[in-house]
């Protein structure tokens, strides 16, 4: 435990270092290279992250309308799916389905580089391998999940407004406005800070996991499992953390 | 001043001992073989010279400096002075062939990519694989990975080769094309060479240096080194058997009968009990 603990700050450490200090000894990292897992960890991910988010807001908005329409409070639908949507689930599933497209991909390609040659091959080769492989990872993924997850909140107000608009009879123009009137800034803030942390998390996690791989195929496989579990359970303690900070300051 | 020197190199995996007290050193410009039968530590060997792995203990001093105990930065530098041709390759699958052997030319020089692009085509035509440049590892041959692996090692035109069974898996004339090149490298452009290998006829075809390392009882060690010419006469019967590959002889093909019995019971037998 203490031995993982350790790696992890190493590792992070090593980040740190490639990001900001090693740039000025000259040794940059390629921007082609976090161009090509942006476009993986991220546009690729972007149907999936979508309709995650369609059908939370489609739920949302469903479940919402029956318990409120007894209190004849259904005109506060769109209230209850700006924020909840905003502030917890939209940063929390597209979390999960990056977990479970990327962190698990990141993992497993990490690991069979491992098992291969390949990672100490690029170390003999003088190639720093957090440099070559874990940074442009890293990168791509605090930028992508982000994005995605700005999207996804878009897309899970859709699927707010389908409900209100076709089964509450709501017309878009008011939908809208009770959106910006619920929806603060501060909500969208908080949902993108968490998703920052969220990225971080489960980049690093998949990272270590992967590099920590040995034993052969068996051994990818145990890494990727224990990588997604120990990510979905980092977030969700992560999660909680930032809830408790952004609601008791 | 050697370019390579090993002192009492001990390697202890748990309980087993891989290495126990291998010492040798490689003058410039010389063409090692190391050789020995499949499981006697000489990938081992290479691994500890080339830093990725740390031994129990003991030295090795690669251009006069110590590396066991180097820190890693300074390590990467000493590490830009040699090339690696791992046993199965080691090419980064998720790149083409062409982008492999530019890779220690993309990262670790300053030269410009059209160069890069001339010098890959160069390294590849030396290993014969000109027009292979755009396919992916998984899409050649094993013996292909091989030769791109060396045409990677020597990209940099490094000063010194390692190469792990470079033979092994290639066909006859493949094979003494990679001894060709490999007496190219070392006697043209004075490179040394480190090769692991099992294959007889491509070792004393090459080898002004030869050692060997045992097995059995004598696992771990050197049991003999010298030149071509010694070891062919050398007196020790084991070092006889494996240059000339014959089944039996000081390493033992099978067990006898006896051996056989207990290692199939678990050592439980008793004395006396006919069996």
């Amino acid at each position: 435990m203490t031995a993982t603990v350790r790696t992890f700050l190493s590792l992070n450490g090593q980040i740190f270092y490639w990001l900001f200090l090693g740039p000025f000894r000259g040794q940059l990292v390629r921007p082609s290279a976090v161009l090509h897992q942006m476009v993986r960890m991220g546009v690729q991910a972007f149907p999936m992250a979508a309709l995650t988010s369609l059908s939370i807001g489609l739920t949302l908005a469903m479940q919402g309308a029956q318990e409120l329409a007894r209190m004849g409070a259904t005109a506060f639908v769109p209230d209850l799916v700006a924020v909840t949507i905003l502030r917890e689930l939209g940063p929390l599933l597209v979390g999960v389905v990056v977990i479970g497209r990327s962190g698990s991909a990141v993992t497993a390609e990490l690991g069979t580089m491992k098992v291969g040659e390949e990672i100490e091959a690029l170390e003999v080769m003088s190639i720093n391998p957090v440099r070559f492989l874990v940074v442009p990872r890293f990168l791509a993924m605090l930028v992508m999940l982000p994005v995605l997850t700005v999207f996804g909140n878009y897309i899970g107000m859709l699927g707010g407004w389908i409900i209100c608009h076709f089964a509450l009879d709501m017309n878009t123009t008011g939908y809208i406005r009770r959106l910006m009137e619920a929806g603060h800034p501060i909500d969208l803030y908080s949902g993108v800070i968490k998703s920052f942390v969220f990225a971080w998390l489960i980049i690093t996690i998949s990272c270590q996991s992967g590099l920590g791989v040995s034993g052969g195929a068996e051994g990818v496989g145990r890494a990727t499992t224990s990588s997604v579990v120990t990510s979905i359970f980092a977030m969700l303690v992560a999660n909680a953390i930032l809830t408790a900070f952004f609601f008791f300051f | 001043m050697p370019v390579i020197e090993v002192r009492d190199l001990i390697k202890k995996f748990g309980p087993r001992t891989v290495l126990n007290g291998v010492t040798f050193s490689v003058e410039k410009g010389e063409t090692v073989v190391i050789m020995g039968g499949s499981g006697c530590g000489k990938s081992t060997v290479l691994r500890h010279i080339i830093g990725s792995m740390k031994p129990t203990s003991g030295s090795i001093k690669l251009f006069g400096e110590e590396i066991t105990t180097m820190p890693d930065r300074q390590l990467e530098k000493v590490r830009l002075r040699f090339g690696m041709n791992f046993q199965f390759g080691a090419l980064l699958q998720s790149l083409t062939v062409g982008e492999n052997v530019a890779l220690p030319l993309l990262e670790n020089s300053s030269v410009s990519p059209e160069i890069v692009d001339l010098i890959v085509k160069m390294k590849l035509e030396l290993v014969g694989l000109t027009g292979f440049e755009n396919l992916k590892p998984s899409e050649i041959s094993g013996g292909m990975r091989k030769r791109v692996g060396l045409a990677r090692a020597v990209a940099l035109d490094p000063e010194l080769l390692f190469s792990d069974e470079p033979t092994s898996g290639l066909d006859p004339i493949m094979t003494a094309v990679i001894d060709e090149l490999t007496l190219d490298l070392t006697r043209k452009l004075h490179m040394t060479a480190v090769i692991v290998t099992h294959d007889m006829v491509s070792a004393f075809r090459i080898a002004n240096k030869m050692i060997v390392l045992g097995a059995g009882k004598r696992a771990g060690t050197i049991i003999a080194q010298g030149t071509p010419d010694d070891i062919r006469h050398h007196p020790d019967p084991e070092v006889q058997q494996f240059i000339n590959g014959r089944p039996d002889g000081p390493v033992p093909l099978k067990l006898s009968p006896e051996d056989y019995i207990d290692k199939l019971l678990g050592h439980e037998r008793q004395k006396g009990v006919d069996y």
